[in-house]
Formats: C-alpha cells, sequence, structure tokens
C-alpha cells in the first residue's frame, strides 16, 4: 500500500517535472519571475513611504474585479441607470458592498497615488536616471482621473450630470476647434444618453487597457533602472563579488513579505470605511448625486470629488475661461516636466538646501489648501486665496531650474543610511513620554495591586517641545 | 545568387513606399472611426422646436423648459425690472451684446422681441451650468449692488435680467438668447426664428 502510495507521488511529481520543463521551454517563466521578483535587488532602507507602489497595484486589481461584477447588473442607458444603481444597492445580492468596494476604491486609488507621487518627490525618484518612470507613472495619473471622471458620470445623479457638463465644457474653451471638441466628446448637443453610452464604453475597456498596459511599462522602466531609496543613493555603484548591489535585497521574499504587512494595515482602513462610512461624509459620495440627473436644474453647490479639487481651485481662480483652463492644464503639465525643472544632482530630500525644503513645504501646503478651497463655494474671499496659493503651487515648480543649480547641499553618503525601525523609535516615544510626566508615590489599589499614578509635568512638556521644534527647524535648514 | 549586390535605394523606396501607402490606410480609416463619435442622425434630428403657452405666467415669475436638452427659461419681466435693465449698465461687460449670440430679433436693449418676455438658454456661456433665478434685490450673499438676475452657483458669474454678464466673473458672453417667434400672443415657438421683428 505504502509503496503505491509513494508509487503513485513519484510518478506525479515526475509529471509535474516533465511538464513544468515543456512550458519552461517553450516560455520565459522562470526568467521574469527571477527578473522582476526573486532577483530583482532593491535598497535594503525602504521604509513606509515604500507601500504605495504594491498598494495601488491591489486597488487597480479590486476596481478590475468589483467593476465587472457591477458591470453584470449596471445600465448604462440614461434611462434606466440611476434605478439599475439603486437595484445593485438593494436588491443584487451583496451588490452593495460590491458597490462600496468600487466607490471607496476610487477614492483609495486616489489617496495612494497622491502619497505614491509624493514619495517619489521627496526622495527625487523622478531624476536621472529614472525620468521615463516618472513620466510613466505620471500618464497613469492622467489616465487614472479620466477613469474616474468617467465613471463618475455612469449612476447618472445630480452631481455626475453637472460635474462631467463643467468638465466637458473646458474642452469648448480651447479656440477654433473648442466647439467641435467638445460635441464630438458628447456626442450629443447636451450630456445625453450618448455620453452616458460612450463614457461606459471607455470606463470599463478603453482606459482601463491603458492603465494596465501603462502599469507594465511603468515596471519594466522601473527594473531596468533599479529603484530609488530613501537616500537616494545608486546601490548598483556598490556592488559584491557575485555582482549584486550591496545594498539590495531580493525583492522577494524581502519586500513581497514586507508589503504584505501594508496590504494588511491597508485593508484594516478600508473596510472600516465601506462598511462604517462608505459616503465619508459626502467626500466619497457626494450627497446631490443621491438625485436622478436633471437636465434643467443646477445643484445649489457643485464640487467635484475631492481629488480634483485643487485643480477645480486653480481653474476657479483664474477669471477667464480659456487661462482657467489653461491654468488648470499647466498645473498637471508642470508635473510632468519635475525631472528637467529641478536641476539639483542631490536626489534625496535629506541632502537638498534649505531653500528647496522650505519650498516644498510650502507647496505640499498649497496643494492641500487648494484641495479644500475646491471643496467650497467660490465666494471672493476663497477665491482670493485661491488664487494666492496658485500663484504659491506654480511658484514651487517655476523656480526650480533658477535656484536648484546652486543649491548648498549636505554630503551623500555613498551607501544607504541605517534605516530606524519601528522599536528604536517606540523607545524615543517612551523617552519622551518620562520627560513630560512625574511619578508619583506608588499607591495600593482595592484588588491588591499597586499602580504609580503619573502628573503632567509642564516644564518636561515645554522642553520636549522646545526640542520638536528645533529639530523641526533644523530639518528645514 | 549570393554575391548579388544589395540594391539598397530600392530596398529604401520599397519601405518608404510601403510606410506612406500603410499610413494613408490608417488615415483613411481613421475617418470612420472618428466620425461615429460625432451625433448621429437621431440626435441631429432631435432638435425640432417647441411651443409654449406664455398666457398664464405671472409677472416677474420664470418657467422652465426643456429645448434640445437644455433648459430653456421665459421670463416675464415686470416694468420695474425693465427699468433698471435700461438705466443699470455700469457693471457690464457686454452691455450691447456685440460679442454675444442672440438672434436677429433680439438684437435690442432688452434682448428679446417682447420686452416683458424674455426667453433664453439657461446655461451659463462659463461652463455650462444652470444659473440660478436671483429676482430679489441686495440678498445677503449677493452683496448690496444685487438688483436682481441670475446666479451660476458653480464659478460665481452673474447676469442681470437681460442675460447680460457682469464685468470679472468667469462667463465670457452674455445668455445665448435661442431662435423664436411668436404665432399667437400668446403662443411662442422656441427654435424657429422669423427675420422680420414682429410685435403681435
Amino acid at each position: 500500500m505504502k509503496n503505491k502510495i509513494s508509487a503513485c507521488t513519484d510518478s506525479l511529481k515526475n509529471g509535474m517535472n516533465v511538464s513544468t520543463e515543456w512550458v519552461l521551454k517553450r516560455f520565459p517563466m522562470s526568467k521574469m519571475w527571477n527578473d522582476h521578483m526573486a532577483q530583482y535587488y532593491a535598497p535594503k532602507n525602504f521604509n513606509f513611504w515604500y507601500f504605495f507602489g504594491s498598494l495601488a497595484l491591489l486597488i487597480l486589481v479590486n476596481q478590475i474585479i468589483t467593476g465587472i461584477l457591477l458591470t453584470m447588473n449596471y445600465k448604462p442607458d440614461s434611462a434606466l441607470a440611476f434605478d439599475s444603481v439603486e437595484y445593485i444597492m438593494r436588491d443584487v445580492n451583496w451588490g452593495w458592498l460590491v458597490r462600496y468596494m468600487h466607490s471607496t476604491g476610487a477614492s483609495a486609488f486616489f489617496i495612494v497615488i497622491y502619497l505614491h507621487m509624493f514619495r517619489g518627490m521627496i526622495y527625487g525618484s523622478y531624476k536621472k536616471p529614472r525620468e521615463l518612470v516618472w513620466i510613466f507613472g505620471m500618464l497613469l495619473f492622467l489616465c487614472l482621473m479620466a477613469e474616474a471622471f468617467m465613471g463618475y458620470l455612469l449612476p447618472w445623479g445630480q452631481m455626475s450630470y453637472w460635474g462631467a457638463q463643467v468638465i466637458i465644457s473646458l474642452f469648448s474653451a480651447i479656440p477654433v476647434i473648442g466647439e467641435d471638441l467638445s460635441l464630438w466628446i458628447r456626442g450629443d448637443y447636451v450630456i445625453s444618453d450618448a455620453t452616458l453610452n460612450r463614457f461606459f464604453a471607455f470606463h470599463v475597456i478603453a482606459v482601463p487597457l491603458a492603465l494596465l498596459i501603462l502599469v507594465v511599462l511603468h515596471i519594466i522602466a522601473l527594473h531596468e533602472v533599479g529603484s530609488n531609496n530613501p537616500d537616494g543613493v545608486e546601490i548598483k555603484e556598490s556592488k559584491d563579488p557575485w555582482g549584486h548591489p550591496v545594498d539590495g535585497i531580493p525583492f522577494h521574499p524581502y519586500y513581497s513579505v514586507k508589503d504584505l504587512v501594508g496590504v494588511g494595515v491597508f485593508l484594516f482602513f478600508f473596510a472600516t470605511i465601506i462598511f462604517y462610512m462608505p459616503e465619508m461624509g459626502g467626500y466619497f459620495l457626494e450627497h446631490a448625486n443621491f438625485i436622478p440627473a436633471d437636465p434643467l436644474k443646477t445643484p445649489e453647490h457643485i464640487a467635484p470629488l475631492w481629488y480634483f479639487t485643487p485643480f477645480y481651485a486653480i481653474l476657479r481662480a483664474i477669471p477667464d475661461k480659456f487661462l482657467g483652463v489653461i491654468a488648470m492644464g499647466g498645473a498637471i503639465v508642470v508635473l510632468f516636466l519635475l525631472p528637467w525643472l529641478d536641476r539639483c544632482k542631490v536626489k534625496s530630500i535629506r541632502y537638498r538646501g534649505g531653500i528647496f525644503k522650505k519650498a516644498f513645504v510650502l507647496f505640499i501646503i498649497s496643494f492641500i489648501i487648494l484641495g479644500y478651497l475646491g471643496t467650497q463655494p467660490a465666494t471672493p474671499g476663497y477665491t482670493m486665496l485661491a488664487r494666492v496659493f496658485t500663484a504659491i503651487y506654480f511658484g514651487f515648480f517655476l523656480l526650480l531650474p533658477i535656484y536648484t543649480p546652486f543649491e548648498k547641499t549636505k554630503p551623500v553618503p555613498k551607501r544607504v543610511t541605517h534605516e530606524n525601525s519601528a522599536e528604536e523609535g517606540y523607545s524615543a516615544l517612551v523617552e519622551a513620554f518620562d520627560k513630560m510626566t512625574i511619578k508619583q508615590e506608588p499607591v495600593k489599589t482595592s484588588w491588591g495591586g499597586t499602580i504609580t499614578p503619573i502628573k503632567a509635568n509642564p516644564a518636561g512638556i515645554k522642553k520636549v517641545l522646545i526640542q520638536l521644534a528645533k529639530k523641526l527647524k533644523e530639518s528645514l535648514d | 545568387m549570393a554575391n548579388e549586390v544589395v540594391d539598397k535605394s530600392k530596398r529604401q523606396f520599397l519601405t518608404t513606399a510601403l510606410t506612406a501607402v500603410g499610413a494613408v490606410g490608417t488615415g483613411y480609416l481613421a475617418v470612420p472611426f472618428i466620425s461615429q463619435m460625432q451625433p448621429s442622425a437621431r440626435a441631429m434630428a432631435a432638435g425640432a422646436p417647441i411651443e409654449i403657452d406664455i398666457s398664464r405666467i405671472e409677472p416677474g415669475q420664470l418657467i422652465r423648459v426643456a429645448w434640445r436638452g437644455k433648459p430653456v427659461w421665459v421670463l416675464s419681466r415686470t416694468p420695474e425690472v425693465l427699468e433698471i435693465l435700461e438705466k443699470d449698465t455700469v457693471k457690464l461687460a457686454d452691455p450691447n451684446s456685440a460679442n454675444s449670440e442672440q438672434p436677429e430679433n433680439s438684437s435690442n436693449g432688452y434682448r428679446s422681441i417682447r420686452p416683458e418676455i424674455f426667453i433664453a438658454v439657461g446655461l451659463c456661456t462659463h461652463l455650462g451650468c444652470s444659473p440660478t433665478f436671483r429676482p430679489e434685490t441686495a440678498p445677503n450673499d449677493l452683496g448690496d449692488d444685487w438688483k436682481g438676475g441670475f446666479f451660476c452657483p458653480c464659478h460665481g458669474s452673474g447676469f442681470d435680467l437681460a442675460g447680460r454678464v457682469f464685468k470679472s466673473v468667469p462667463a465670457p458672453t452674455n445668455l445665448v438668447i435661442p431662435p423664436y417667434r411668436y404665432i399667437t400672443d400668446t403662443q411662442i415657438i422656441i427654435g424657429e426664428e422669423s427675420n422680420k421683428e414682429t410685435t403681435a
């Protein structure tokens, strides 16, 4: 009996080997696995900011799977679309879950992508030799915006309708060809069934295909030049006798496992939003979109979804139709040009000059404030503010080529530096907590144990805060 | 055979010719592909004129009708409003509607055939939102200068009750006046224009 089983497993193993070999002789499966996973050497000092690339990939998969399920019950017809979404929400088994996973996934996608771009900007991952990685990434961002915009028309609510009306009208601001172009995009003189139908086609097949192709290009370009890291050091410049970078570790299993932890933490937040706050107070799903589209009446206050609001605020800040459109487009074009606007040779913000650090902080602040202003009605005061922060936004990019060649940078190490682990950060936290508190006499409790009550230490708190402020100031020099 | 000299210029010619023919073919194929996204014959035919009855509109009242899928406003203006329209032209960007779109028969100060009945396409000339009807004088949110008009909630453009745009707002031109004519005293047809300035 035992012999029979082992003979059986042996022949099975043999069969597996034969068929694996058969495939490998015809398709470079193991070569691809090694090139991109098992023998792709990534810098060993990746930190928190390096979770968001793989998370973006996870959300892309989520959007594709939930999207396919949604198309099975959704009707791209202006008379049926709104009701079919409600049908999915109420009558389709688990339809609400799939729909909320898709709508929350859209916002999560932008959160993750914005953080991913932020990472690229602070560590100079757009610089030589990674310009193309950045360009493919920006094209992905552009496709993602198109995908989100067209997807938002599909529920055919008031915000879907009037949001699309405004954005398509942007094209009509282009001189000469504008009117014909917006007519061609709509396929009708107004947003109508024709528009809904074609946006459905773009949203479910055309743009997702482009996204997938660009993801492949983005990763191939990255793996050709190698990953950047928080120190902005090229790890390929110091190799061991076997030709591997000394500061590199194979992506699999080291980073595939690390990213798995990131996935776990991400899913915790993702699930919380899906189950407890899928509308996110009107930021992920706008309230006015629960009213069917009415071509005769614009909602009192229309605002795009939160991820478009910085660019929308820039559009509104300019008191001229065509120039406003140019400024909004320009706000994205300057991002494309970043690798050539920034002339500083040092990549990581850790070793860059104070002027860049301060300018970058201003840029991030203006981006966030513009994002807030874009959600608010256009009052004269807010419009003025939006103009100021639009100027700072463009100022950051357009001043880069002027001061970056002469930036006073710090010496960049030859090898990557030590990255503090969570435990090391924790002990510093405990130390700071001890400084800010005074331990009292231990007290016996009624159940027989002892506890040491603590009291706030005002002088200690002040000291820690001053230290923190000093550190913050130093880090900006 | 093996020693035959390669005629490179011949190869170059064939490559270029093939590329050119291919490009032309692709160009021809692009025409139906691009054109199929244009409005279809049905969409073009849908722009039929509509008839509306204005006999029951109260003075100062605005009604909305749909024409070619767009909101069209029919507003009955009071004599006080007409007076304001005549006098209050300082803050208008284009008071004489020189750069704006309206049919011949409405190219006057009131931008209408009959002064009291105002008809306009209710879409902002900026980015196509439908402005809200704000006939009141000096409301809290619009300031003391507001003498009644249309306010676009999307990007803050303002128009007076003749659809004329105010200065320094995003909208570039006055509201569009559609072609229309009177069939009878109380019947209007929108989408058709008569050449002469009829008043009856």
